[in-house]
């Protein structure tokens, strides 16, 4: 396996979780791709932490963890919470801060 | 999968199952400190606060949301599949300058002894960061999700 075949794979990932924020509108899908972009660039971070022998991509690999733990955390919250308020996750009716 | 089914349930079941895939992907690449992490943290933690959002909402499957094609989606999707056929030409078709290596260097780096040392060593202050942030994320979320009324 050469490093490309990682890369591919990372940037076809990446793209889904783009295709899944621009299109699709339920807030959670949203944030489930979201987490699908992080993952891919860990992969390729690590693909290149193994190729090159250097340990400070795992090392970025889990502080982005942490940070992506803390982001599903704050972001379920402010989903319940909007949830609460307008009875609705799709993101085309949630405009409240629409001028 | 994870994007194109209408039922957040199903789409965080897939979601799991990708990653399962990348830690084997880890595994593979000698990284198995970052393999557990994968299993532990994501497969664990996160997606069973999703799971319990999406069920505490009650969003399975009466919650059709109405997802009608408009322009401005197909537009959305086409720049992103330009963006991806750049990506992968850059990643498998262009002689990129990169540092010579190979994955034989990659073996006793991922292991937790290596990891741990390097963590409490080189990287203790971003460590120490990082619990402040988890603290912070926590005390955000309860005050966020905590009811108004009281």
């Amino acid at each position: 396996m050469t490093i490309q075949a990682y890369l591919l794979l990372s940037a076809i990932t990446f793209i889904l979780g783009v295709i899944g924020v621009l299109t699709r509108r339920n807030a959670i899908i949203v944030f489930m791709s979201i987490e699908l972009m992080l993952n891919s660039v860990n992969l390729s971070l690590i693909a290149f932490s193994a190729y090159l022998g250097d340990v400070r991509g795992q090392m970025l690999v889990f502080f982005v963890m942490t940070v992506a733990a803390a982001e599903a955390a704050v972001g379920l919250a402010i989903i319940i919470a909007l949830f609460r308020n307008k009875r609705t996750v799709n993101l085309d009716e949630i405009n409240i801060l629409k001028w | 999968m994870v994007i194109t089914r209408r039922n957040p349930v199903i789409s965080a079941l897939f979601l799991i199952l990708n990653f399962f895939c990348l830690a084997g992907l880890y595994l593979t690449l000698h990284a198995q400190f970052i393999a557990v992490i994968q299993v532990l943290v994501y497969a664990g933690a996160i997606m069973v606060l999703f799971l319990f959002v999406i069920m505490l909402l009650n969003l399975g499957d009466e919650e059709r949301l109405k997802e009608k094609l408009s322009f401005k989606r197909i537009f959305a999707a086409g720049l992103s599949f330009g963006l991806l056929l750049e990506l992968v030409y850059i990643a498998g078709f262009i002689d990129v300058p990169m540092p010579a290596g190979d994955f034989s260097k990659g073996v006793e780096i991922g292991t937790v002894e290596y990891i741990g040392k390097e963590l409490f060593t080189t990287y203790l202050f971003p460590f120490e960061i990082t619990s402040v942030l988890l603290l912070a994320a926590m005390v955000g979320a309860v005050v966020l999700a905590k009811r108004k009324m009281d």
